[in-house]
């Protein structure tokens, strides 16, 4: 197994798992917090959501890619249902990653006692068939490495809905998107005829076979996560983080898809200050959006999150 | 997204784009980042090559439709959303589509809104989604609207043709009951009266500009100051503590409380306000998504509404209400036929037990032809019946528990607001409960009223009435020598709801008599006879006793 041999490599380079945990010197100091009153709206708003998605249906899942976003969903997953996570952690490994985020990802599903969830397309990966060892495009390297096993893991574990920590402002595509958004028996997404959304009542009556994606987080912004990391001290990944060179990682996703910007923010209130004066968007870095006009919009029909 | 993320942490106005098709939405908020300089760096340059290789005109509203299909057609599926911000405050933009074919997408996008701007073309003039966006924001309650006349330029910034569509437009609106705050000239495509004033090409226009409206918009108001409501999501059992979870939708709540649930009246008082990774807070408001224990463990489930015990208005418990609602479906909402209700967490089987009125959603004129079921896009107001007692509030005493969705098979089909409930059987007993209107006329046998009487002989004549109608059988009372600094009406109208029939009157120096009955209109009635008392009081008595009446005061004079 590839994740293995990586894991351990990995876990040798950074000297154990201390250098997992984000230190206190990277948030705003407890006694003196900015005003972050505003996430309160978000926040109740999300908790609702969580818990309207659990009350409604058996069995549910969360994806957790160990970046902030997903990060910021589990924690609030554990806030609505007061420190407990009453659902499996899907994680879809495509063995591309940047080995400090499974590190981060096996040290905190212990100590937060997750029930871990690994999907992997390891046929594919073994056989060298992906966009940085073989001969696919970027988008379809995405399709075979991410959509396809994540499809796999919601079939082997008959999950209903799944939660994902997608939000409007990262793209315009998902500024369409619902908070309860239904996908068919092939996992499509028809973003022509979407349910209505309004007065807090999501769609959660289904004809058998649909399969839901449900979207805590999709009125939060790119700022808004990084206050409320900085808010709950939430574990943050080191690679968010400016380094000795100044490049910190403002999206992350796979290692050959994924670059790093030029920053010098090395604590959470530096990068909102960098991310309030930036004319740059989000997913610049990932380069598997930018192969063609619609290209993200095609992942996502087809079952990309 | 085409605009850059938002620049700060203060909560945004958010502001929903509505009106008909091509009038130009998406491109007056292409206009509009374009100029406070909120796109994202190279996304202009991206719009304009992509438009010279399709050889197309410079197309503002390429920056928001983000799906294909939404480019190759030029149309908005879908609500988009976007940053800006002003000196003033930043603002979430909700960019709605106006096909009628996509009025749910509209419906999600602005329900999401603290205002909204209603756009108007000037060439095409008043047209049917202008009429039936309007009116679906005054039923999703956003109560906040301005009108922007749009494309200015197409009509030689006719002053003109503005007034006129002002006129048209206001008239539609007086018949809806909306008011909107200022209808605003503009050329989102050249960018007049946008953010810059009209100078050149509008001098008569003194008004604001769109950038201008949009600061004068105020916050949605909190709903602290009302009484209560905390609609139970779910029951958690953690660690060994039975935890009811849900949001405050109005009021404030604290440690100590007493709480009446409804349905079943059953009280307990809060025992603690539940939290993780946090102190356990002694109170908690409105919008707070919350988990509490109580000191007793009493019958408590999903759709249970949690009210103080000492709320003078509680929730009803009521299996009718009336309703106004909109009808989105595929198929016709047909009476008696049985749906899904969702109200909050509450989720009931409820049918239309009648229709009372049904209006055209093109034009909003009432259909006059008697249907049993409802079109999709048409609005009406109804009486709906659940089959078990459920808690129901007014919509304009509890905007956010008043107001309901219906299912169709899988999906919401229709939304509505709750004019009334319909008292339907007599309530668990509880010594907490109110005595109601409706209880105080059963026992006296007649409701009470609140008469004023205007004569040049007010007096004898008040006397008279309230002799007349004692001997009927009715508490009546002549309301004389009130104290000074108390208001005589204010007081007959309280008195009248005890179940009393007031008289208050009212000495004029004209001749004939004229009657107003609970605040109504004036009636004039023919009293020169002591009989002519009695066939007064046979006119009033029919209403008294619960049945209506109007009509037959106006035919007794």
């Amino acid at each position: 197994m590839i994740v293995q041999s990586e894991i351990e490599r990995s876990t040798k380079h950074q000297g154990g798992e201390t250098a997992l945990e984000t230190p206190d010197w990277r948030y705003s100091d407890r006694d003196d917090m900015p005003d972050y009153d505003h996430l309160d709206e978000l926040e109740a708003r999300s908790i609702f959501i969580l818990r309207e998605a659990f009350n409604q249906f058996e069995n549910l899942g969360m994806l957790w890619s160990m970046g902030k976003d997903s990060s910021v969903l589990l924690w609030l997953a554990r806030k609505a249902f007061f420190g407990h996570v009453p659902f499996p952690i899907i994680h879809v490994d495509t063995s591309y990653l940047i080995p400090q985020m499974i590190d981060f990802r096996d040290h905190y599903a212990d100590k937060w006692d997750l029930d871990l969830v690994i999907g992997q397309n390891t046929s594919k990966i073994q056989d060298k068939d992906t966009y940085p060892d073989g001969d696919l495009s970027r988008v379809d390297c995405c399709k075979a490495l991410k959509r396809d096993p994540m499809q796999q893991v919601i079939d082997e574990h008959g999950f209903e809905g799944i939660f994902a920590g997608i939000r409007r402002d990262e793209e315009g595509t998902r500024a369409k998107e619902r908070y309860f958004s239904p996908r068919d028996k092939n996992f499509d997404w028809d973003y022509r005829d979407q349910p209505p959304e309004f007065w807090s009542q999501y769609k959660t009556d289904f004809e058998p076979g649909t399969h839901l994606r449900i979207h805590p987080l999709l009125h939060w912004t790119e700022i808004n996560i990084w206050e409320y990391i900085d808010r709950e001290q939430i574990p943050t990944l080191n690679l968010y983080f400016a380094d000795e060179d100044g490049k910190r990682f403002r999206s992350l996703g796979c290692g050959p898809c994924t670059f790093p910007v030029d920053s010098e923010a090395d604590t959470v209130p530096e990068i909102v200050k960098e991310l309030k004066a930036t004319r740059i968007a989000e997913r610049s870095t990932r380069a598997q959006d930018q192969e063609s006009e619609g290209a993200f919009e095609e992942l996502r029909a087809s079952g990309y999150m | 997204m085409p605009s850059v993320a938002p620049s700060t942490s203060e909560k945004p106005l958010k502001t929903a784009i509505v009106g008909h098709v091509d009038h130009g939405k998406s491109t007056l908020v292409g206009r509009l980042l374009y100029e406070t300089d909120s796109l994202e760096d190279g996304k202009y340059e991206k719009v304009k090559s992509t438009c010279e290789k399709r050889g197309v005109p410079f197309e503002w509203a390429f920056l928001l439709d983000a799906l294909q299909a939404e480019r190759n057609q030029n149309i908005t599926i879908d609500t988009a959303q976007i940053w800006f911000e002003t000196d003033l405050r930043p603002y979430t933009i909700i960019d709605a589509p106006g096909h009628k074919e996509f009025l749910k997408n509209m419906v999600t996008g602005a329900a999401q809104a603290d205002a909204a701007l209603l756009l108007i073309a000037a060439d095409e003039g008043v047209q049917e989604q202008s009429r039936r966006h309007c009116y679906m924001l005054s039923m999703l309650g956003i109560d906040q609207v301005s009108v922007v006349v749009n494309k200015m330029d197409l009509v030689d910034y006719s002053e003109d043709r503005y007034d006129e569509i002002v006129e048209e437009y206001t008239e539609f609106l007086d018949e809806i009951g909306v008011e909107t705050r200022e209808f605003v000239p503009t050329s989102a495509r050249d960018g007049d009266n946008v953010v810059d004033p009209p100078t050149e090409n509008m001098p008569w226009w003194d008004g604001p500009t769109v950038l201008e409206e949009l600061d004068r918009f105020d916050r949605p108001e909190e709903l602290t100051e009302r009484s209560l409501r905390f609609p139970i999501q779910d029951i958690y059992r953690f660690d060994n503590r039975r935890i009811l979870a849900g949001r405050i939708e109005s009021g404030e709540l604290e440690v100590g409380q007493k709480l009446v649930f409804t349905p079943h009246q059953k009280t307990a008082r809060v025992e603690t306000i539940e939290a993780w990774n946090a102190p356990s807070p002694d109170s908690a408001r409105v919008g707070e998504s919350i988990g509490i224990t109580l000191d007793e463990e009493i019958f408590v489930e999903r759709g249970h509404v949690a009210a103080d015990a000492e709320d003078q208005t509680p929730p009803a418990q009521t299996t009718k209400f009336r309703a106004n609602l909109f009808w989105l479906g595929k198929e016709p909402l047909k009476a008696g036929e049985p749906y899904k209700l969702k109200l909050g967490p509450i989720a009931e089987e409820c049918s239309v037990e009648s229709i009372e009125r049904i209006m055209d959603g093109a034009n909003l004129e009432p259909i006059e032809e008697e249907r049993d079921h409802i079109n999709r896009y048409d609005v009406a107001e109804v009486v709906l019946e659940t089959r078990r007692p459920i808690s129901v509030d007014r919509y304009l005493d509890h905007p956010t528990v008043g107001r309901f969705v219906i299912v169709d098979e899988y999906d919401v089909a229709g939304g509505g607001i709750i004019d009334e409930p319909i008292e339907t059987e007599r309530q668990e007993e509880s010594k907490l409960r109110r005595v109601t209107e409706t209880e105080r006329a059963d026992r006296a046998g007649h409701e009470g009223a609140f008469v004023e009487l205007h004569a040049a002989d007010a007096d004898r004549l008040a006397v008279m009435l309230e002799r007349t109608l004692f001997d009927r059988g009715i508490n009546a009372m002549y309301l004389d020598h009130v104290p000074k600094g108390i208001d005589q009406r204010q007081l007959a109208n309280y008195l009248a709801k005890s179940g009393a029939v007031t008289i208050v009157p009212i000495e004029v120096d004209t001749d004939g008599v004229e009657i107003v009955l609970n605040g109504g209109e004036r009636t004039a009635v023919n009293i020169e006879t002591e009989e002519d008392i009695d066939s007064l009081v046979d006119s009033l008595l029919p209403h008294l006793r619960g049945e209506d009446v109007e009509a037959r005061i106006q035919a007794s004079v």
